[in-house]
């Protein structure tokens, strides 16, 4: 056992593992935490528009939803990294045709833009989970009683008022259950972004586990690491959790 | 859209989706098999049994499938042993390698979506086999495991869908699936939207055609839950 331990570990943690790959975990952090935020606020504009008396707006929001939950996000990530590219530049270059064409006094359009991995990565894993969030919120929002809903037009609330000091703030507790899944689902496709060449640790591990050899040994210490943010997110949903039920009585 | 590319590249996606079929559905008989006992493991209230299923059941949930699919492929090489071994010819392929993580990572998830199930089931109904005169094995396969899979019904549905999308990752280590198709249509043409609009159609169906099946089934095992009719 300790031979194939030291065979497994010998020597090539440190350098490689210290700084290089807690770097890249570093960068997986972040693209979680921003696509998180980017996903939050879409799956808010989803919810609300799920549950608007708008018929345009719930088509929007079930196509939106149902397309987004249908399709594979790698697939996903990879019409948004190298279509969203082209489709950026075609608009690019015909905006500039156009405002040359026409002698426009400001030029418009761009001949080359290019979409950086990292913001393709955080606008689709964003893009995504907007979808999943806002079937949890839905969901949150549909379980806050009606009376308090009713008691905050009574009081003369406005529909603004209404929704961001009682329905939002009670839909919480409903949603985060399912809020804590989407999250640590997403903290795990954050892997895919090393798929179109951002270098977060999955990118780093093969990386350096190609230069030493030990490819076991590096994607094994990821896989602890993505192990570590899971458990790490568990102890902070449960405080949210206690945070958001103070005053609800368990059996 | 360029639909002659699209068109002219028909045959290697209705490939690929063959590919794709094949493998989540030998992945997801696989996992299932090795997720009732696990789950049963798991669900046992000894804490000493529970042990080592339960801390499976969090490695395989807590880690990217894409990580466990890398350990697999990539990593196995690593050791001599593995290399020498006469295990060495299927490990090498990419295409086994795909299907035995994906059916360990399906195990995972199916195996806590069971433990749930027979952890509800109401003890009136053990109770009752007991009263019966049944041994422990005849009431887990009379009574707990048929009422558990009727429970785990919908969330095992969820987890079809998942593995269906989750396989996608196989197109990374160059098996031909869907995914794969569409890359190599990306690459030979450079139709970036088009090539993965259409795979992600592909999915799409897939995906309704799961739900509509699942649909089915929950129907009739849940038939004696409707509201009778006159």
């Amino acid at each position: 056992m300790h031979e194939f331990l030291t065979s497994v570990f010998d020597g090539v943690l440190d350098g490689y593992f210290y700084p290089f790959i807690l770097e890249g975990m570093l960068l997986t952090v972040q693209v979680a935490l921003l696509s998180l935020l980017l996903a939050l606020v879409l799956g808010l504009v989803t919810a609300v528009a799920k549950l608007s008396a708008s018929r345009a707006a719930r088509t929007v929001a079930n196509v939106y939803t149902t397309v987004i939950r249908g399709i594979p996000d790698i697939v996903l990530m990879f019409i948004i990294f190298f279509g969203g590219q082209v489709m950026v530049n075609d608009f690019g270059v015909w905006l500039l045709d156009l405002s040359e064409a026409h002698d426009w006094p400001v030029k418009l359009g761009w001949e080359y833009i290019e979409i950086s991995a990292f913001t393709a990565g955080v606008f689709t894993i964003g893009f995504i989970f907007g979808a999943y969030m806002g079937e949890t919120f839905r969901g949150g929002i549909m379980a806050v009683p009606r009376g308090e809903i009713e008691a905050g037009h009574a009081f003369g609330m406005s529909r603004a008022q209404v929704f961001f000091r009682i329905t939002f703030p009670a839909s919480v507790r409903h949603a985060l259950p399912g809020f804590g899944n989407n999250w640590l689902v997403l903290a795990k496709t954050t892997a895919l972004v090393s798929v179109i060449g951002l270098e977060d640790m999955v990118y780093r591990a093969a990386s350096a586990g190609g230069a030493v050899r030990k490819p076991f040994t590096f994607y094994l210490a990821v896989a602890v690491l993505y192990l570590v943010i899971t458990a790490v997110s568990d102890v902070g949903i449960r405080w949210l959790n206690r945070r958001y039920s103070v005053g609800v009585r368990n059996a | 859209m360029d639909l002659e590319v699209i068109v002219a590249n028909l045959p290697l996606y209705v490939q690929g989706l063959w590919v794709t079929v094949q493998l989540v559905a030998l992945a997801l008989v696989a996992g299932l098999l090795l997720a009732v006992p696990l789950a049963i493991l798991a669900a046992s209230p000894n804490p000493a049994v529970q042990f080592l299923p339960k801390a499976y059941i969090y490695v395989m949930r807590g880690t990217p499938l894409l990580v466990q699919m890398y350990v697999i492929y990539f990593g196995l090489a690593q050791f001599d042993s593995v290399r020498e071994s006469f295990l060495w010819p299927v490990l090498k392929e990419a295409y086994w390698c795909a299907l035995l993580s994906f059916s360990l990572n399906t195990a995972g998830y199916t195996a806590e979506i069971l433990r749930g199930a027979i952890q509800q089931t109401p003890f009136g109904e053990v109770e009752a086999g007991r009263a019966c005169g049944m041994s422990r094995s005849v009431i887990y396969r009379r009574i707990i495991l048929p009422s558990a899979f009727r429970r785990a019904l919908p969330a095992y549905g969820n987890e079809v869908i998942f593995m269906l999308h989750g396989s996608a990752v196989a197109g990374v280590i160059t098996i031909i699936d869907l995914f794969g198709a569409a890359r190599i249509v990306n690459s030979r043409h450079f139709v970036p939207f088009d090539a993965f609009i259409t795979a992600g159609l592909f999915y799409l169906a897939l995906t309704f055609l799961i739900v509509g099946v699942f649909k089915v089934w929950e129907k009739r095992w849940f038939a004696h839950l409707n509201p009778r009719e006159h």
